[in-house]
């Protein structure tokens, strides 16, 4: 009975993080737009994009293989699974045991590799551009998010996430610098994972400037769907796991209760949508970086990671 | 100690070793004035916070010294200098900036092996900031060395004594010197900025340290 | 008794701090040449008092065996600097290679300088030495860039930055000091004061101390021009006015090395700190060879003579390195004699590079036909610092040779080959400069002789007579360095 009541509460967090990833693309969207003294589109209208995809005929080039049609059922695939594993409105679920941040970043790296693969199998130049910039990009925001992640568990003595939020919570953290710098280093590798300003532009229709979008330019109908849809749970997820290790406040445990799970969802969209208030305002204020600049700031995001691990190690060697 | 307290001086500490690789980063003049006038600042603060922690007032003295001199006097001289002497230019590293930053994870990681097992018999906090001070002082070298440029030069230096600043609060009790070298890094930086800076324009009409060194005498 | 004692080293700080506040502010040449040389003849007649009367060691101030030689010589010298200086500068400023202004600046810098150096010698307190050195080396650092040419600036330059990388260092060491002290001594002056340092060394932290000195050598190391630490010091001598020179060699290498000395008698007292004797001989070792195969190629005079500086330090240190009596006593010996040579050759080369007007050797030839007093000095001022006998420095030399060999042979044997290479090298060199034909310009020198002939009588005396008092000194002070 307890086995069946987990399954569904861990159920119930796939299904939300489904549900929710398009409207905070949505509300980031509108933000946005507001900040620009404009109207912009409706909060729902990722839904209805993704709708009017899905209805659409997708439409193969003749030179791509069986990687150009597998590819978007992949993509989304390890990414609906690892924003799946990311918890929540409660730590402790069933599946939690596997949602070890390593994991994590495996499942989206390989989700990553697929969509690259694909951006170069139809043969054109755009897709290469994509490709290459993704890779590159790629090779330097990973590293930042592993010695961001290495410092998290150096702290909490484990890499699964509910124990990292767990441990966070407790009293004898404290205030460590080694946090705020993991913090910086981990948004800023958000920042270059998720293809937002200022590495790459969202919203751009110039093909020399794409990064993320330049590789998906051949797909339509519901492989583009598909692939839509996994960019939302990508942000999704990032800002999900932000908010659950650095701001863990209000998260349910799980077998706590259902009205513990109400608050720990209702807590959780606050900071979903703080999150993207943050992001949104971040996006306006600067401006995108050429692209040769864009391994210094990964760098520098690389650098913090070692620094707050380096001294995490200063004030654990007691 | 006092958890809180353990916990802003390694944050103040951290932080000063955090702007010692920003100033290693810059490559426009201002900006690694500006991030000198940053560094100071925070040992400024930090050693304000160690006299309040280890209720010697003497060390306030320091503090704002450090704040006024080295964070907003020299500071500004030195902007006024580039402004005149028209030496706008960029820094140029000797290597690239990855390998300079990659060599100052190095030494920061050789400074905290080489003083925490050493000093395992002092308090946690003088062994925290004798580590960081020493990594401050070791990336200042590598500052000094990887710019070919005589104002990145001077800054490298009274970094470095901004790290000699943090290690001597760190030892607690340390008399009167703090006073007398802080004292003494001011006399060295107007020295410095007013006698070098100039003599150096006004005869080689640029401050790279390459063109400096071709005057350099017989060599092997 | 005690009372007078202390009046006489505040004199000895005091004079030279007055003094240079009065040089700054007087304009006439002379006068100030004048009040130079008298206020340095004070200063060497106060520290010639603390011989008899000598006050107890105070927090900051200490008056003991080791220190109060190197006061007197260190005072005798910057006399007899001061004396050759008011020549040579009278020189400069007729030729026009200085001007009135910078003339008092470098007359109160000096005085500066002497304060420092002072300062240092007499300090008790390590963060006091520290803060001294680095007073000397700023007016140092200030007074050689004083021509003002394109290569005066790239040596003072050079010479400030390695000088406070240096001091750097020194500082960071001392600070460990203090830190392995504090736990025994309590905080505060206690903890800083080297008599109490020695005193309790045996029960500071061992690792503490090792890092503490190897900051230290490597810090004050730079100031004494060991290699490979010592790019300074070539150009620093070569570029700065000769006065200056003589003190660099003469004097602050001293002090330097004489602030190595005070930490090695405090890690010497801990047994189980790391020997700092190994570190010492292997860096002493490196200079001597360094600098005897440099002495070959070199094409100025004054940077022949920076290297021979090396070299003779790196002797200074391989013999402190070396440990025990014999090899104490020869190295205190080196410091002295090889002080009072090396300023009186430079107070030569001065004079004759002022009546050449050049520095370079290959443009001077022939000096004991053209100026045959500068000639001859030089001459026996060479046969000195090559350690030919019968002069003081083949004694220390071979006393240090001669121990060495007893305990490590292969040491021994390579440093008495470096020595003999840089003779070769010097004599050599000194060969060009003295005989053959006089080719060039040559203005009549209007030199002072005294102080050269001054130095070079008591280091030819003392390599066949050494007065019983100064022998028993030496050796009291040596034991205790052990």
């Amino acid at each position: 009975m307890a086995v069946i009541l987990g399954l569904l509460v861990q159920l119930c967090q796939m299904l939300i993080v489904l549900a929710l990833a398009p409207l905070l693309t949505g509300y980031v969207r509108k933000v946005k737009a507001h900040l620009l003294r404009r109207q912009g589109p409706p909060v729902l209208q990722p839904y209805r994009d993704l709708l009017r995809l899905v209805r659409k005929e997708a439409v193969v080039a003749a030179s791509a293989s069986w990687v150009f049609r597998a590819a978007p059922y992949l993509v989304f695939g390890t990414t609906w699974v690892a924003a799946a594993l990311v918890p929540t409105f409660a730590t402790g679920l069933l599946f939690s045991y596997a949602a070890d941040v390593i994991a994590i970043v495996a499942l989206l790296g390989s989700a990553r590799f697929m969509l690259a693969l694909a951006g170069l199998d139809v043969g054109t130049s755009f897709g290469g551009i994509g490709s290459s910039r993704e890779m590159m990009i790629a090779s330097l925001a990973e590293p930042a998010m592993l010695m961001a992640v290495f410092t998290l568990s150096l702290l909490a003595g484990s890499t699964q996430l509910s124990s990292i939020a767990a441990s966070l919570q407790g009293p004898e953290t404290g205030l460590r610098i080694s946090l705020a710098l993991a913090l910086v280093a981990l948004v800023m590798v958000a920042i270059a994972e998720n293809a937002r300003i200022p590495i790459d532009n969202p919203a751009t229709h110039l093909e020399l400037t794409m990064v993320h979008e330049a590789m998906i330019l051949e797909y339509s109908g519901r492989h583009l769907a598909l692939i839509e849809a996994a960019s939302y749970l990508k942000l999704l997820l990032y800002l999900s796991i932000i908010s659950c290790v650095f701001f863990p406040w209000g998260v349910a445990v799980s077998g706590q209760g259902f009205e513990a799970y109400l608050v720990g969802a209702g807590m959780y969209v606050v900071k979903l949508a703080g999150g993207g208030l943050v992001l949104a305002v971040f996006e306006t204020a600067i401006a995108k970086m050429r692209v040769f600049r864009v391994p210094d700031f990964l760098g520098a995001a690389l650098m913090l990671g070692f620094l707050a691990a380096l001294l995490l190690f200063v004030s654990q060697v007691k | 100690m006092d958890q809180i307290a353990l916990d802003v001086a390694h944050l103040f500490a951290g932080g000063l070793v955090l702007v010692s690789f920003m100033l290693l980063y810059q490559d426009r003049m201002s900006g690694l004035v500006n991030t000198f006038a940053l560094h100071a600042l925070v040992v400024s603060l930090s050693v304000a916070w160690q006299a309040y922690i280890q209720h010697a007032p003497h060390l306030y003295i320091t503090a704002s010294i450090a704040l006024l001199v080295k964070a907003i006097v020299i500071p500004t001289a030195l902007h006024r200098i580039i402004v005149r002497l028209g030496i706008h230019r960029t820094i140029e590293p000797v290597v690239g900036v990855g390998q300079t930053m990659l060599a100052g994870i190095g030494l920061v990681a050789l400074s905290i092996m080489v003083m925490l097992p050493i000093t395992a018999a002092a308090g946690t906090l003088a062994r925290e900031d004798l580590a960081f001070a020493l990594s401050v002082v070791l990336l200042g070298l590598l500052m000094m060395i990887s710019r070919r440029n005589a104002v990145s030069q001077v800054i490298g230096f009274m970094s470095i004594e901004n790290g000699l600043i943090l290690a001597a609060t760190g030892a607690k009790g340390m008399p009167l010197v703090v006073e007398i070298s802080v004292a003494f890094s001011i006399l060295v930086a107007l020295i410095v900025i007013g006698v070098f800076l100039f003599r150096i324009r006004e005869r080689f009409e640029t401050v790279d340290i390459h063109e400096l060194h071709e005057h350099r005498g017989e060599q092997p | 008794m005690t009372g007078y004692g202390a009046w006489f080293v505040a004199a000895v700080l005091i004079i030279p701090g007055v003094s240079a506040a009065l040089l700054a502010l007087l304009p006439d040449d002379r006068t100030t040449a004048r009040l130079n040389m008298l206020a340095a003849f004070l200063t060497l007649a106060c520290a010639a008092v603390l011989f008899v009367e000598r006050p107890a060691p105070g927090r900051y101030l200490i008056v003991d065996d080791l220190n109060v030689v190197f006061i007197v010589l260190s005072t005798f010298v910057g006399f007899t600097t001061s004396v050759f200086s008011a020549s040579y500068i009278a020189h400069e400023l007729e030729i026009g290679r200085l001007t009135p202004l910078y003339l008092r600046f470098y007359h109160a810098m000096y005085q500066i300088l002497m304060f420092g150096m002072n300062l240092a010698l007499l300090s008790n307190n390590i963060g006091l030495m520290w803060v001294a050195i680095e007073l000397a080396t700023l007016t140092t650092v200030l007074m050689v860039g004083i021509y003002r040419t394109p290569a005066a600036l790239e040596a003072a330059w050079k010479y400030f930055l390695l000088g406070s990388v240096g001091i750097a260092l020194a500082l960071f060491g001392t600070i460990l000091v203090y830190l392995a002290a504090h736990a025994t001594l309590g905080e505060g002056l206690d903890a800083m004061a080297w008599s109490a340092l020695v005193e309790h060394a045996a029960r500071f932290d061992p690792a503490l101390l090792n890092l503490a000195f190897v900051f230290l050598l490597l810090g004050y190391g730079t100031k004494v021009g060991l290699v490979p630490l010592h790019a300074w010091l070539p150009d620093a001598h070569a570029e700065g006015p000769t006065p200056i020179s003589a003190v660099l060699s003469g004097l602050l290498l001293n002090v330097a090395l004489f602030a190595v000395l005070r930490f090695k008698t405090i890690m010497s007292a801990n047994p189980q700190a790391l020997a700092p004797g190994p570190l010492m001989v292997s860096l002493g070792l490196l200079s001597v060879i360094f600098a005897s195969l440099m002495l070959y190629r070199r094409q100025d005079i004054k940077r022949l003579f920076a290297y021979s500086s090396i070299e003779h330090m790196g002797i200074i240190t391989f013999a402190f390195g070396m440990g025990g009596p014999l090899a104490n006593f020869a190295g205190l010996l080196h410091m002295t004699l090889h002080s009072l040579t090396k300023s009186a050759i430079f107070f030569c080369v001065g004079h004759i590079a002022q009546a050449k007007g050049t520095q370079r050797m290959p443009d001077i030839r022939g000096l004991t036909v053209s100026h045959p007093v500068l000639g001859w000095g030089l001459v026996l001022g060479v046969v000195a610092i090559a350690g030919l006998p019968p002069t003081g420095i083949f004694m220390s030399e071979f006393l240090i040779i001669t121990t060495t060999f007893a305990r490590e042979p292969a040491l021994a044997v390579a440093l008495g080959l470096s020595i003999l290479v840089a003779l070769g090298a010097l004599i050599l060199r000194l060969n060009g400069l003295v005989f053959g034909e006089p080719h060039g310009p040559s203005a009549p020198s209007r030199a002072s002789y005294i102080p050269v002939f001054a130095h070079l009588a008591i280091v030819l005396a003392a390599g066949v007579w050494l007065p019983p008092a100064l022998v028993a000194w030496f050796q009291h002070v040596a034991s205790r360095l052990s």
